[in-house]
């Protein structure tokens, strides 16, 4: 008897493992396109561009990139059209508030609300239509690994791509000479300037690809992610892919660990209506967005003088160990961010 | 490398920054180039490194004739410059600082990169950790790291402007040492300063510049005497001694009194400060940058909150009161960049003495147009009263600010009054501190000019590393003595002393 | 010389926008010329239409004041829809609970509690940003997040209809509730009144007083103002709290005027149209109507496009923001 009540318990462990990988699988697909936007949105904040017109982007490369895709019937075609279309946004950006000196936060907005009436209107023949999707490719051997098959190989190659992009964007900032040139114009573009490199286009440089891969990742969205197009497809996850850069530290690892968190947040969010359901659907869907708005904020604080000063009354037995959190929580903005670089 | 300047014309609106220059640089030697703020030595380097164009003139390298379109191109024709305050990337290593940008194949790797720096370190005699960051090394530190970068891409000419203005004495030794060494190695050195005796320490020759021009004889061999070269850099004016003045007793309270005192900021703690400062003063605050001085004003302002003690003002416990509860108890702040931090650029001066007032839910225009009227006549400031700030020179910016203290200020923190001021300028505003002070009012200023210190304190504060030492009235103390306890010499037995 | 200078620049900027907006337009094979008619006409076609435009200014009206209020002190309030729906939703209450009580009476409440409650929201942002470093940009999306998920949560939880819950909003307001309407126009001459006031107070605040000579020094130096005596962070509250307020009223304007009931869209994106308004009007205050009207003419004539030439509505959008985005090149340096 003891023994038929092990084994019926341990297959009940075995089955909820399997949905543990299946569910962390579906939380490293849902955020993929998210990686990919917050990578190239931490290249261009580091160079010392802001792009807020993210969501508007995201969403004009998304319509841009299905309707390419639906018409010629060719997967690379459309997310062709769609890091384009981000360039391009990112170029008329780099042009008003690069070279004609507005201010990167106004011109981001109007973008971004520009972008997305843009996108309704030319994407109105397309809604609800099915379209072309990335195929499924689990990667052969690797896929039957026993904990991180399910997770890391059964994914399609956008996925995968998002998985490089990481170390790639990290590898590039931190460990080549071309990412010491792009983290000094985010800190002291007055000292690139003095070594003979031209701020401003380094920066357009940076900003442009910056926008393909948001532009990519808009893509992500209606050909993989959530397939075909509509109204307000992506929502509002360039909003949040801003704040993730901000809450990572301009970090790429950090960065990325923020996507999966929002996604995971989304992903229980939406489990959790079947187990509450006198809540609507809608406030749930709300519910990740503000948390991270939280976790911002907390972000912040620990970066404060006053929450410092606190810490220094606590005992000291206290101390260490929450010095140590709140400097791991720290993140200082590129000192350059947003501030216009004029030639001495 | 030789370099030479053939009519070098350089214009800004109707003043002639630089006019006609024809000098003659040679190699492997150290030249001075001397001259007041204004004289046009900025404006002749900023040229020569590739910051500005000249409208007539050329520039010759070697007797070449050379475009410059850019510090790049400058520094690839082997001109590099250090500036007051570094062009460095403060976040970075030493390393990265070194590796950012250097011009392509200059370092194989970071290995050899690391071994080269080393390798120039030892040889000019300075020490360099490759994987400090710079944001934690004193000025004098970065300045050596900046020059070691400059040299290994390339340099051949080196232009240093001021470098001796916020470095401690030894710091200044182990570069002479350097500079020397580098010009015995060939190179062309040019050494800007105002400072007559460490030109006659350290240069083989000496130009003297005045009001945009080169002053004949031109190019002199040193050594030169000091009246001499007085002569040339000011004409007759030269520079009066310093008059001494008894200092007035008061029974009134003391400005200012800190009680057993203790503040942090940043990675400075100020532990126990035990101050008076008495009214009719002006207290001269020396110091390396980041040694306290800027803490210790903005403790007087109100600016800090101490973790422990008092701060009294005028009698008052104002511990922990807010900037502005210090400034209703007549205490006034002038920081050093005026735009950002002191003025509102966008707005004119009568628009700033409406700010000032207190009463009223309607802007009296009327009276604060008035107001500024008397502020330009009493000031001398070059404007009108509704000329935007902005469009103000920085002597006339500075004289707006401290018409705009009201005349029952009791305090005055000036955070380096004549940051950036011509002679004239300069003089004007401590004519009008002065006058303050003669009125009753408590200054203390910082400045990283030591000869500013000397002249114009009744007293002078020094602080090193954190620690805030006792007054000094200013007649006991020297030029070179003040500059070896800015560095720390001395600086415990002074303490000690009290 | 100078002159046609100064007139060509915001001239370039019109054709540029009218030239992106017009290749959209070909785009789709629809004649452009048909388009421009109902978009910049259509709003002044018919006396219904042209109510409608005065309703939706109105709202964008108070939301474009308040928004300049703001930007004068330096924020960028991007929460000015969270203001407005909260407001709303303030609004009701009172109409919910005591709707026996005389009309005038709960009207004023009504706008009370829409000020209050769009204020509070925004101090919200405030409080955000002084204690917990947030920038305002955030705090407001995330905030504008958190309203629209209340409202939902009104709309089909405690204020849902009696037949069943829907998401097309709460039970209409009784009829004696709605502010005084020309019934045939759907126009409500409250609504434009208490905007253009809004308008005339807030401009003379800003000019003349010397809390809008302060809230202007902070925000184009907070640093400087702090030190010439000016309680900085206090005057950034209070541009948000008038904001939020302008927001509330605009907000209880679209329960009580418009929409006769809570829906969930009650905001229909006017604050960030308001926040597209006041981009444009920063330089010149005084055309800050005028916009207003256009704006509100092209949304209101655009809503025709769908169902007459069969393209989306958004193309006004599009011209709106063009507009600005144009414009934004011709000021001068930042």
């Amino acid at each position: 008897m003891v023994i038929v009540r092990y084994r019926y318990i341990g297959s009940n462990v075995q089955i909820a493992m399997e949905q543990l990988w299946i569910d962390m699988a579906a939380v490293l697909a849902a955020a993929a396109p998210l990686v990919i936007a917050a990578m190239g949105e931490t290249l261009s904040e580091r160079a010392g561009v802001i792009n807020l017109s993210l969501d508007g982007t995201m969403l004009l490369a998304a319509m841009t990139g299905f309707a390419v895709a639906f018409t010629t019937q060719n997967l690379i075609l459309g997310f062709a059209a769609a890091a384009l279309v981000g360039a391009l946004v990112a170029a008329v950006l780099g042009v008003f508030s690069l070279t004609l000196g507005q201010s990167q936060t106004a011109v981001g907005f109007v973008l971004a609300l520009l972008c997305t009436d843009l996108s309704s209107f030319l994407g109105a023949p397309f809604v609800r239509l099915p379209g072309p999707a990335v195929p499924f490719m689990p990667i052969p051997g690797l896929a039957d690994l026993p904990i991180l098959g399910p997770i890391l190989f059964r994914h399609d190659p956008v996925i995968y791509a998002s998985f490089l992009l990481v170390p790639a964007t990290a590898y590039l900032l931190y460990s080549t000479r071309l990412g010491l040139i792009v983290r000094a114009l985010g800190e002291r573009p007055a000292a690139v300037y003095a070594r003979g490199i031209d701020v401003t286009r380094w920066r357009y440089a940076m900003l442009i690809l910056g926008g393909a891969l948001v532009g990519i990742a808009g893509a992500a969205f209606s050909l993989d992610l959530k397939q075909g197009w509509s109204y307000r497809h992506t929502f509002g996850s360039g909003w949040i892919v801003l704040a993730i850069v901000i809450f990572g530290g301009w970090r790429p690892l950090r960065v990325a660990l923020g996507c999966y968190l929002f996604a995971a947040l989304e992903i229980v969010a939406t489990r959790s209506q079947s187990a509450l359901p006198g809540i609507p659907t809608q406030m749930i869907q709300v519910a990740p967005f503000v948390f991270m708005i939280l976790v911002l904020a907390l972000v912040n604080l620990a970066s404060s003088p006053t929450v410092a000063r606190w810490i220094a009354t606590l005992p000291s037995v206290w101390q260490r160990p929450l010095l140590v959190i709140v400097y791991r929580l720290r993140a200082t903005a590129p000192a350059a961010l947003g501030q216009p670089f004029e030639r001495p | 490398m030789r370099i030479a300047v053939e009519q070098l014309t350089k214009r800004f609106g109707t003043v002639w920054a630089n006019n006609r220059l024809t000098i003659e640089f040679a190699a492997g030697q150290i030249h001075g180039v001397l001259g007041e703020n204004g004289a046009g030595k900025s404006t002749l380097m900023k040229v020569l490194s590739g910051y500005l164009r000249p409208d007539e003139g050329r520039i010759l390298f070697d007797g070449k004739p050379c475009q410059l379109r850019g510090p790049g191109d400058a520094l690839a024709a082997g001109v590099g410059m250090v500036h007051q305050e570094p062009l460095d990337i403060p976040a970075f290593t030493v390393l990265e600082n070194l590796l950012c940008a250097a011009p392509p194949g200059v370092f194989r790797s970071w290995r050899a990169a690391q071994r080269a720096l080393e390798e120039l370190a030892d040889r000019l005699g300075f020490a360099v950790n490759p994987v400090a960051r710079l944001d934690q090394l004193t000025i004098g530190q970065r300045q050596q790291v900046e020059i070691m970068r400059l040299l290994l891409c390339g340099a051949q000419v080196l232009i240093l402007d001021e470098p001796t203005t916020g470095i401690t004495a030894a710091q200044t030794r182990a570069l002479f040492a350097a500079l020397r060494q580098i010009a015995a190695e060939g190179r062309t050195v040019l050494f800007v300063s105002h400072k007559l005796e460490e030109v006659a320490e350290l240069c083989h020759t000496v130009t003297v510049l005045r009001n945009g021009e080169v002053v004949p004889p031109g190019q002199l061999v040193m050594p030169q005497p000091q009246e001499y070269l007085l002569t040339l850099m000011f004409g007759d004016a030269g520079t009066a001694p310093p008059i001494y003045r008894p200092l007035p007793s008061s029974d009134s309270p003391p400005v200012w009194e800190l009680r057993q005192v203790t503040v942090r900021s940043g990675t400075l703690h100020l532990l126990d400060l035990n101050h008076r400062f008495a009214a009719g003063r002006i207290i001269g605050l020396a110091g390396l940058d980041g040694s306290g001085q800027q803490v210790l004003l903005r403790l007087l302002a109100g600016r800090l909150t101490p973790d422990r003690g008092q701060v009294l003002v005028n009698g008052r416990d104002l511990s922990g009161a807010s900037a502005i509860a210090f400034r209703q108890a007549g205490i006034e702040y002038l920081p050093a960049d005026r735009l950002r931090d002191g003025l509102i650029g966008a707005l004119s001066l009568t628009d700033h003495f409406a700010l000032l007032q207190r009463t009223g839910v309607i802007v009296d225009r009327r009276t604060a147009e008035e107001l500024a009227r008397q502020a330009i006549a009493e000031y001398q400031i070059k404007a009108t009263p509704l000329t935007p700030i902005a469009a103000l020179s920085g002597g006339n910016q500075q004289r707006a600010m401290l018409a705009l203290v009201p005349p029952t200020a009791r305090g005055i923190l000036a955070e380096q009054p004549t940051r950036g001021l011509d002679v004239a300028s300069a003089r004007a505003i401590w004519n009008r501190l002065q006058a303050r002070r003669d009125a009753g009012c408590c200054i203390v200023f910082a400045s990283p000019d030591l000869d500013e210190i000397m002249e114009y304190s009744d007293e002078v504060i020094v602080c090193f590393a954190g620690r805030i030492g006792p007054p000094i009235p200013r007649a006991l103390l020297s030029a070179g003595r003040l500059a070896e306890l800015i560095g720390g010499v001395g600086f415990e037995a002074l303490v000690e002393a009290v | 010389m100078k002159r046609v200078a100064v007139l060509t620049q915001p001239l370039l900027a019109l054709v540029a926008a009218f030239v992106l907006t017009t290749l959209a337009l070909l785009s789709t094979g629809v004649s452009p010329l048909e388009a421009y008619r109902l978009v910049l006409f259509g709003a002044f076609s018919t006396p219904v239409r042209l109510s409608d435009m005065i309703m939706l200014a109105a709202p964008l009206l108070l939301c474009a004041v308040g928004l300049s209020i703001t930007f004068t002190g330096g924020l960028y309030n991007l929460g000015v829809e969270g203001q407005m729906i909260v407001g709303a939703i303030a609004a009701m209450v009172p109409l919910r609970l005591w709707p026996d009580w005389p009309p005038l009476l709960l009207w004023l409440i009504a706008a009370l509690s829409g000020a209050a409650g769009g204020a509070l929201w925004a101090l919200m942002i405030g409080i955000l940003r002084r204690y917990a470093g947030v920038s305002e940009i955030f705090a407001g999306l995330g905030m504008n997040f958190l309203a629209g998920g209340l409202a939902l949560y009104m709309v089909l939880g405690p204020w849902r209809r009696q037949s069943s819950a829907s998401l097309s909003g709460t039970d209409l307001l009784p009829r004696e509730l709605w502010l005084p309407t020309i019934d045939r126009l759907r126009l409500v001459p409250a609504a434009p009144v208490i905007a253009l006031l809004a308008l005339v107070i807030v401009w003379w605040a800003l000019t003349q007083t010397r809390w809008g000579l302060e809230v202007r020094a902070v925000g184009l130096n907070p640093a400087a103002s702090e030190r010439l005596g000016i309680a900085t962070t206090r005057r950034m509250a209070e541009t948000l709290a008038a904001c939020g307020a302008l927001a509330g009223i605009a907000g209880m304007l679209q329960v009580v005027a418009v929409h006769h009931a809570l829906i969930p869209n009650i905001s229909s994106g006017i604050g960030l149209l308001g926040l597209l308004v006041a981009l444009l009007a920063r330089a010149n205050p005084r055309w800050l109507l005028p916009i207003t009207v256009a704006f509100a003419a092209f949304t209101v004539g655009s809503i025709q496009l769908p169902l007459t030439l069969g393209i989306d509505s958004a193309i006004a959008g599009v011209l709106q923001g063009a507009l600005v985005l144009f414009a934004l090149a011709t000021r001068i340096r930042q």
